[in-house]
């Protein structure tokens, strides 16, 4: 995954000044060494950044809450990787904790500190629609540019998404394009969402109701315990399909 | 923590925007590991760096190889001592202090620690 992360930066054919973002005990950050790039990594975990440190990892480790922001100079980096963080941003492990706002203060100052026309690369496990659709509201606010890859859309074991963000575009250069998936079908479309529209929402992917029987009864539930008088009594029956009346 | 990540370092504390660098050294320890010799990446690198904060850096840690100006003739033997300056020198322990709010980001083990409290973010 760091190795489709990294192909999907679009390096030049040099040693790069890289960052990598929730680097844990340095697998991703091991790729990038193998690669000659010289990288600095950011995890909230001592015990993960203390088996980076036994692994004797190259590259510069932070302590870190990307949730707080970084806190580099504009323009210090060629181009970040992030391999299975981003969806931890969206939770709210404290009260005081906004998702919305922590991924705002990580993206806008992101962004400042990548160079003009640098790529930020996140494969990412997303928990569902909401959650893509929030990370790419906020990193589109933030000036980023971009959208969504998956690869293998159609293999459940294959499938990886990957967040392939622009921090504008190179100065002169040529304009940057959303990269090809791998490994997708015909019908397949591999960007689900662009900073445009979404495009396509799990196409062809019947969706369950959600209406099912333990659904309905939580709802009784919740009805009677704020004192609402008429919910009706629970039977075998309930959340059953009703047949037409006739 | 090479001496070129620090280069590239500022306070991040909510507000403090100006001034905010470069984090002022204290109480550390370093350490020399050497690496290959890359020409091309300092070259590139030079144009982020902040010399004069460099400078100002490198005196405080008691390395006085850096010229005040950066020579516009970059040769071989120059870039061999920016190499020993920027890539082989690591900041094992110690603290680096904002020079604007005085927030201070304790270094261990080579790792420095940019947790913020609630107020501060
Ligand atoms: C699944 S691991 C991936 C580690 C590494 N990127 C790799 O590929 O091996 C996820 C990492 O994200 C880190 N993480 C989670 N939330 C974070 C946050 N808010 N700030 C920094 N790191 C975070 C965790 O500590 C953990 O090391
Ligand atoms: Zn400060």
């Amino acid at each position: 995954m760091s190795l489709r992360a990294l192909e999907l930066l679009n390096l030049p054919d040099e040693t790069c000044f890289l960052l990598d973002i929730g680097c844990g005990s340095g697998l991703s950050g091991e790729i990038l060494d193998d690669e000659g790039h010289i990288w600095i990594g950011l995890d909230i975990s001592p015990s993960m950044l203390q088996v980076a440190l036994d692994r004797e990892v190259e590259g510069d480790l932070f302590l870190q809450d990307i949730g707080q922001g970084m806190n580099f100079r504009p323009g210090t980096f060629d181009g970040a990787i992030s391999i299975s963080v981003l969806q931890w941003l969206c939770n709210a492990d404290q009260q005081s904790h906004n998702p919305k706002s922590r991924l705002t203060r990580f993206f806008s100052t992101l962004y400042a500190s990548l160079k003009r026309g640098a790529r930020a690369v996140f494969q990412l496990y997303p928990e569902n629609d909401d959650q893509c659709e929030l990370i790419m509201n906020v990193a589109m606010r933030c000036g980023f540019e971009g959208g969504l890859v998956v690869d293998y859309p159609n293999s459940k074991k294959a499938k990886k998404y990957y967040l392939c963000l622009f921090a504008g575009q190179i100065p002169g250069g040529q304009k940057q394009q959303i990269p090809q998936a791998l490994g997708e079908e015909k019908e397949e479309h591999d960007v689900i969402y662009s900073n445009q529209r979404i495009r396509e929402r799990q196409k062809g992917k019947q969706r369950k109701s959600v209406k099912n029987r333990d659904w309905v009864l939580h709802k009784k539930e919740v009805a009677r315990t704020r004192g609402k008088k008429d919910v009706p009594f629970d039977s075998k029956y309930t959340g059953r399909k009703r047949r037409p009346k006739f | 923590m090479r001496l070129v990540t620090h280069n590239m370092l500022q306070c991040h504390v909510k507000g403090c925007n100006s001034n905010n660098f470069p984090l002022q050294l204290s109480d550390v320890e370093i350490e020399i590991q050497e690496t290959d010799f890359n020409p091309k990446f300092l070259r590139n690198m030079l144009s982020k760096l902040e010399w004069n904060a460099l400078v100002k850096t490198a005196l405080e840690i008691n390395i006085t190889t850096l010229p005040n100006v950066l020579p516009n003739d970059l040769d071989e033997e120059f870039l061999k001592m920016l190499h020993r300056v920027l890539l082989e020198t690591h900041i094992k322990q110690g603290q680096m202090i904002c020079p604007n709010c005085n927030h201070t980001y304790p270094i261990k083990d080579g790792i420095p620690n940019m947790l913020l409290s609630e107020t501060e973010t």
